[in-house]
């Protein structure tokens, strides 16, 4: 017995609708990959580079709560400026996140990385100071690491102290490719 | 017993809405065993927070499809007078054979045997989804192969 895409549609739509969700995801292509793309009613949750649908719905259901489901509607105005982002239209994101989870210093340290303007570089250490623990350039490595939302919030601009581009969640290509994207760094150069 | 977590309800869903959907379509016409699909799952979602462990989730599932079949039924006898059309198909059904050969027999038997071997769910399933025990639900299967059998040999 087959259900038809457009009840499972419905039934997805209705189960947002009502505020029944723990939280609502969708998987969105870009020109950096296809992301998962999660939401709570709070804000964004996470975005997910190389999604595995089933492991990630896994571990959201573990942080928010098992009432976990794909249903687009919800996630389409984060949906909405990532394309615009991509395009090259649009150098600010203006979206709720819901950041609950991150302890205090981490919080303090992903409230400092929204700040970092778009097309622009700075360091892990720099981000320690401006979070209050000058010291903490490698603790501030681990939290972009595992920053729940990337390129929203932009753990991409954040380099080493010597400029290397050290590293990222999403590989090193694709941090390439989003500073590429703001004219941070210059193609010809890498 | 091992503890077994509760899925995210992406998977529950995708596990179950299958035949969720099968046994509306025994109990209601198609239009409201749709409206009921939607309905089962949301009142699954609404009551999925206080749920212990993921054990007979398939169970619990069509037990509660099963209340909704029946307040629809309700609903439709307090407005019209009309029995539900079991037998309209607006569509190839996977199931259209086994569908057509249970067409005939009485509606406990049918789910039955349609649970039984069209979703091969266990007689424990049966009965909760049924609403009686696992030796009913067994005797409801097995009368209405009997039944078939006469009718084929007839």
């Amino acid at each position: 017995m087959t259900v038809s895409p457009e009840l499972d549609a419905r039934f997805r739509d209705a189960a947002a609708a009502e505020g029944l969700l723990d939280v609502a995801y969708d998987l969105v292509d870009t020109p950096i990959g296809q992301l998962l793309v999660a939401v709570t009613d709070r804000g964004l949750c996470e975005i997910g580079f190389d999604p595995e649908p089933e492991r990630e719905a896994e571990a959201l259901a573990r942080q928010f709560g098992a009432r976990v489901l794909r249903s687009p509607r919800p996630t389409d105005e984060a949906r909405r400026q990532l394309d615009e982002y991509f395009a090259g239209e649009r150098r600010r994101f203006d979206l709720p996140i819901d950041l609950r989870l991150a302890r205090e210093f981490a919080a303090d340290v992903l409230k400092e990385l929204a700040r970092v303007p778009y097309g622009q570089l700075t360091t892990y250490g720099t981000l320690a100071a401006k979070a209050g623990r000058p010291r903490a350039a490698r603790a501030v490595g681990t939290i972009m690491n595992r920053n729940p939302v990337p390129i929203v919030l932009p753990c991409h601009r954040v380099v080493g102290s010597t400029g290397a581009l050290t590293g990222y969640g999403g590989g090193l290509d694709r941090k390439r490719a989003l500073l590429e994207l703001e004219g941070a760094i210059s193609r010809s150069l890498m | 017993m091992k503890l077994v977590s509760v899925p995210p309800f992406e998977r529950f869903y995708e596990e179950h809405k299958r035949p969720v959907l099968a046994q509306l379509r025994l109990l209601l016409s198609t239009d409201a065993a749709e409206d009921a699909f939607q309905e089962t799952f949301l009142r699954a979602l609404r009551a999925y927070p206080g749920l212990e462990h993921g054990r007979h989730l398939r169970a619990w599932v069509l037990t509660i499809a099963r209340n909704v079949a029946t307040d629809f039924h309700r609903r439709e006898r307090l407005t019209t007078a009309d029995v539900p059309d079991l037998e309209s198909v607006d569509e190839p059904l996977p199931y259209e054979e086994l569908r057509r050969l249970t067409a005939e027999l009485p509606q406990k038997e049918r789910a039955a045997v349609f649970l039984r071997y069209g979703y091969d769910l266990s007689y424990e399933q049966i009965g909760d989804a049924l609403g009686s025990s696992s030796e009913a639900a067994r005797q409801a299967a097995s009368s209405g192969v009997r039944r078939l059998r006469r009718k084929e040999l007839s």
